[in-house]
């Protein structure tokens, strides 16, 4: 925002020479070991809630090691069948709940929200701080289910399967979700308090970031839909111990209305893992092409636009199970609709690209990638939604192929993107280019290799979820055992190089991408512990870009 | 200063009138037998109670347009949730097939 | 523009000045009231998706169980449920009495009316126990202590034919409030019984919301009793009241969430008429 008035100039306070070193920060401000558990700032705790997700990260990983060892052969000479499940089912659980969900805006969203929107911090800083200790121990207790004997339900959790038949730490595990759900309540609760009550003067709805629309919508479904799976794993857990039938066909009950409720969540979740990467994404393109975004107006409404229609699909994961024909084919018709607003973000991000002036910075590089790969995750997703062909892939590892290219692809990949773009603005040191660059390509090629063979064995009729396969789906499953191993080394580079960053790297100025968004030009690198020293006024538009922008002069801090 | 002014007295109390008595009155009509008709009538009795709970005791009446959207949305879902879950329990026992052509085809397909 | 910073500026120099009144990330008591509010909106949203999973699992075995619902609804006492509906309606009102003292910045005054709405709220409690209690003696809990086939029969003797004066055999005690033990024939009897497993979703599902329900007014309670403590120290004013609006607000939730279980659950089977 360029055009951005402040009653005094920024950082008057004279108190020190803006992102090289002396001054006060968050950072620095305090450091004992209880500042950090006890921090009200929301930039602190943003930065707990990366270091305890990065942490399930690498043990969901883990899990993802073992499966894809196993399947380099066709023989389950790895593991027993029933370490397998619960391998996968770790997995799942691990990813989808403590990583994915929480991912973005637990971590960016929490850091940047208030700096973007001019605040000071949430709305309510003490629920932020009790969000995440809430996360760590529905944490607690689900890691507690499945390393201390395991769950082999899938992460999915379908009854009666779960309910009558497991004799595996079910009951623990769904007690850690439903205490995880609280977390993601409270987040979205304080997000959307935070984006109607705390903006600055001026900064009116239509001039606020893509990113904070995005964390709008996505906290919506976060509070209309972790309720009703909260009570769904209640009832899985009173079934378990009472065996009161409710999903129980034997004494009356119907499974699926369990996979109704299930998925009345479930499927908006994978919204609530997409919704704020596609939000970063926009910041990274409009940034690294020095162009505001094609359509602002459009973008803002196709995220709100996912959000509602999140809401009426969710049985397009219920084709096969059981449900009404005619039920099946309305719900068919309705998943078409959310590829509208999806298609009219790539097409918006492309016309954005178009005579840009784009560079090839490191988190442009994720931003390609996301919209290479979300776009071919979502196509793919199309071909699940028509009827005729999903009695064939339902099941299949073209599912697994499919999820995994949004969420992975697309979600990982995005927050990877964004990282790297907000790791100046959150440490004040710029991570070493060629390392990150090339961790970016290394996750690009690896993924496509682990992922697009899944796409074919799946067309071919592998089943997921089994740990031995016939011989003839061997090629393929060595394919993406392989990639797996450049995935792997992929993610690596940056455990390594960001935290190294963190001492050595190149002091960033205050806004080293030439951003226009408030975060970048009205706060310090890294910030001060109140943000901004006079709140900011905002009288024009989010993107408006300086056709002369020099990097170095912008490292150098001017 | 006071943010908001206080709201009169009595209408707390004609409010805890009109709630007793339609208590009483959906107590009546249950008892007697309306065929299809009960549920609607207790349910709409509901909805009549819940409406005056939520403007004159929860101050909806007064409320920023926000609220009352906020409400909205969370009603919209919950009816969501009912009818689109509904589409499946409806049309469960209905045959792809008209029943003639079903009982024909059936035996001779294993 | 100029308002806002002034107050900006002045909140910064004496930090924590205000005391509680305002929190230092915010520009105003106004902005500090509606944001408080706001969230407390959105929080009775969860709720209500929350309660939702429940009753949308009612609705669909109630279309698909029609008949064996209506009668398992007869049962309960819609007396008791009417009369439990308007304590808890009055609770309501002394609640909102709470708040509107907290608006005129009336501290004992909302001591006053939210101890009046916890002693109506533990009035309602006690009334659910005794029908609990009943429903124990009928053996309508959702466990594997359940039969419908006694509890038909009992409730159709009426209060008159007295709980375990039955002709059945010896009285034993059972394990929950004592209920008498059922003898075996009705055991078999209930086995074959395809109609049992329906009534005993009815009772699961009645069971679940009604003590669903009675948990949130036990959180109420505990919430109300920090309030009190608070305003009694005159915590609150007129300027900074909102905790005692949030509690009002979720009290009134509590309250909207009865006034649709009293028709579902009382009311279905009322018209069948037996018994009472
Ligand atoms: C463009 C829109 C999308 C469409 C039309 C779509 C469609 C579908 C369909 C029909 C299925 C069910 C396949 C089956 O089980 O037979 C499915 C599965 C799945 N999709 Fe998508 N999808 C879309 C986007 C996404 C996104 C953005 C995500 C996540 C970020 C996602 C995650 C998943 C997951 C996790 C499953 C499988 C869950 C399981 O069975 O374990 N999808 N998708
Ligand atoms: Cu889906």
């Amino acid at each position: 925002m360029s055009t951005i008035i402040t009653s005094a100039p920024p950082a008057s306070a004279g108190s020190k020479d803006p992102g090289h070193g002396g001054g006060v920060d968050y950072l620095n401000h305090e450091t004992s070991i209880a500042s950090w558990l006890l921090t009200l700032d929301h930039k602190r705790i943003g930065i707990l809630y990366l270091v305890a997700m990065s942490a399930m990260f690498v043990l969901g990983g883990f899990y993802a090691s073992l499966i894809r060892a196993e399947l380099i052969t066709p023989k389950g000479d790895l593991m027993s069948s029933d370490f397998y499940n619960k391998s996968f089912t770790a997995h799942g659980v691990i990813m989808v709940f403590f990583v994915l969900i929480p991912l973005v805006p637990a971590s960016l969203g929490n850091f940047m929200l208030p700096l973007m929107i001019g605040a000071k911090d949430v709305a309510f800083p003490r629920l932020n701080l009790i969000s995440w200790y809430v996360y760590m121990i529905g944490a607690g207790f689900t890691l507690v289910a499945l390393i201390g004997g395991g769950v082999d339900s899938g992460w999915t959790f379908y009854t009666p399967l779960s309910t009558t038949y497991l004799n595996s730490n079910v009951l623990l595990t769904a007690t850690g979700l439903f205490i995880l759900g609280f977390s993601s309540i409270l987040t979205g609760l304080n997000f959307i308090v935070t984006i109607h009550r705390m903006r600055c003067p001026g900064m009116d709805w239509f001039r606020m970031p893509l990113f904070v629309w995005a964390l709008y919508a996505t906290s919506v479904i976060q509070l209309l839909g972790t309720p009703v799976i909260a009570i769904t794993l209640a009832l899985v857990g009173v079934e378990r111990l009472l065996g009161v039938g409710i999903f129980d066909p034997r004494l009356g009950g119907d499974p699926i209305l369990y996979q109704h409720l299930f998925w009345f969540y479930s499927h908006p979740a994978v919204y609530i893992m997409i919704l704020p990467p596609l939000g970063v994404t926009n910041e990274l393109i409009s940034t690294f092409s020095r162009k505001p975004i094609f359509g602002y107006s459009m973008m803002a409404g196709a995220s709100l636009a996912i959000a509602i229609f999140s809401f009426i699909v969710w049985a397009h994961h219920m084709f096969t199970s059981g449900l009404s024909p005619y039920a099946a084919m309305f719900f068919s018709l309705l998943t078409f609709s959310v590829a509208i607003p999806s298609g009219i973000k790539v097409f918006t991000w492309l016309a954005t690209l178009f005579r840009g002036s784009i560079s090839f910075d490191s988190p442009m590089l994720y931003a390609y990638g996301f919209i290479g790969l979300f776009t071919i995750g979502g196509m793919t997703g199309l071909f699940l939604s028509t009827l005729g062909t999903d009695i064939h892939f339902h099941d299949t590892y073209f599912v697994v192929a499919h999820f995994h290219y949004v969420m992975v692809g697309g979600a990982i990949v995005g927050f990877m993107g964004g990282l790297h773009f907000i790791w100046p603005k959150m440490f004040g040191r710029m991570y070493p280019e060629f390392p990150a660059r090339m961790s970016a390509i290394l996750i690009f090629v690896g993924f496509n290799l682990t992922f697009f063979p899944q796409f074919l064995v799946g067309y071919l009729g592998m089943p997921r979820r089994y740990h031995e396969y016939p011989d003839e789906f061997q090629v393929l499953n060595v394919f993406s055992s392989a990639g797996a191993t450049v995935l792997g080394v992929g993610y690596l580079l940056p455990l390594l190089y960001l935290p190294w960053s963190v001492f050595f790297g190149e002091k960033a100025g205050r806004n080293p991408w030439g951003a226009t968004t408030l975060d970048w030009t009205h706060t310090e690198s890294p910030p001060t512990p109140h943000n901004f020293e006079e709140t900011p006024v905002v009288t024009g538009e989010p993107y408006k870009y300086d056709t002369l922008f020099n990097k170095e002069s912008a490292l150098a801090g001017h | 200063m006071s943010l908001h002014p206080p709201a009169k007295a009595w209408t707390y109390w004609a409010n805890f009138l009109a709630l007793c008595v339609l208590t009483v009155v959906t107590w009546l009509t249950a008892r007697m037998d309306l065929g299809a008709l009960s549920t609607p009538v207790a349910l709409g009795i509901a909805v009549i109670k819940a409406a005056l709970v939520v403007l004159f005791f929860m101050h909806v009446w007064e409320s920023t347009p926000l609220t009352k959207l906020v409400i909205a949305m969370s009603l919209f879902m919950l009816t969501v949730l009912l009818t689109f879950m509904f589409t499946d329990y409806m049309t469960r026992n209905y045959d792809v097939l008209p029943p003639a052509d079903h009982a024909a085809a059936a035996p001779g397909k294993h | 523009m100029q308002v806002t910073e002034k107050k900006h500026a002045q909140e910064a120099h004496d930090d924590h000045g205000h005391g509680h009144e305002l929190a230092h990330h915010f520009v105003s008591v106004e902005q500090q009231h509606d944001a408080g509010n706001l969230g407390m909106w959105m929080f009775l949203t969860t709720e209500v998706l929350f309660f939702g999973g429940l009753f949308a699992a009612y609705t669909i075995y109630r279309y698909k169980f029609e008949k064996v619902f209506e009668q398992a609804s007869n049962i309960l006492d819609p007396m008791l449920g009417a009369i439990n509906t308007i304590v808890l309606i009055f609770s309501s009102v002394t609640m909102a009495f709470a708040v509107r003292s907290a608006q005129q910045g009336k501290s004992k005054a909302i001591v006053a009316w939210l101890g009046a709405t916890i002693v109506f709220g533990g009035l309602f409690l006690g009334i659910k126990y005794f029908e609990w209690k009943h429903d124990a003696q009928l053996h309508v809990f959702p466990t594997s202590d359940f039969n419908w086939t006694w509890a038909r029969e009992k409730h159709s003797e009426g209060e008159h034919g007295g709980h375990g004066h039955d002709s059945h055999g010896p009285e034993l005690k059972g394990y929950i409030f004592n209920s008498p033990v059922v003898p075996a024939n009705y055991v078999e009897s209930d086995a074959r019984n395809p109609e049992a497993k329906q009534a005993k979703l009815f009772f699961f599902l009645y069971f679940s919301m009604t003590s669903l329900h009675a948990l949130h007014m036990v959180i109420g309670f505990g919430v109300m009793a920090v309030i009190m403590a608070y305003a009694w120290n005159g915590y609150y004013t007129a300027n900074y009241y909102v905790p005692v609006e949030s509690i009002g607000l979720y009290w009134h939730f509590v309250d909207l969430v009865w006034i649709f279980l009293f028709p579902l659950l009382y009311l279905l089977g009322a018209h069948l008429g037996a018994g009472h």
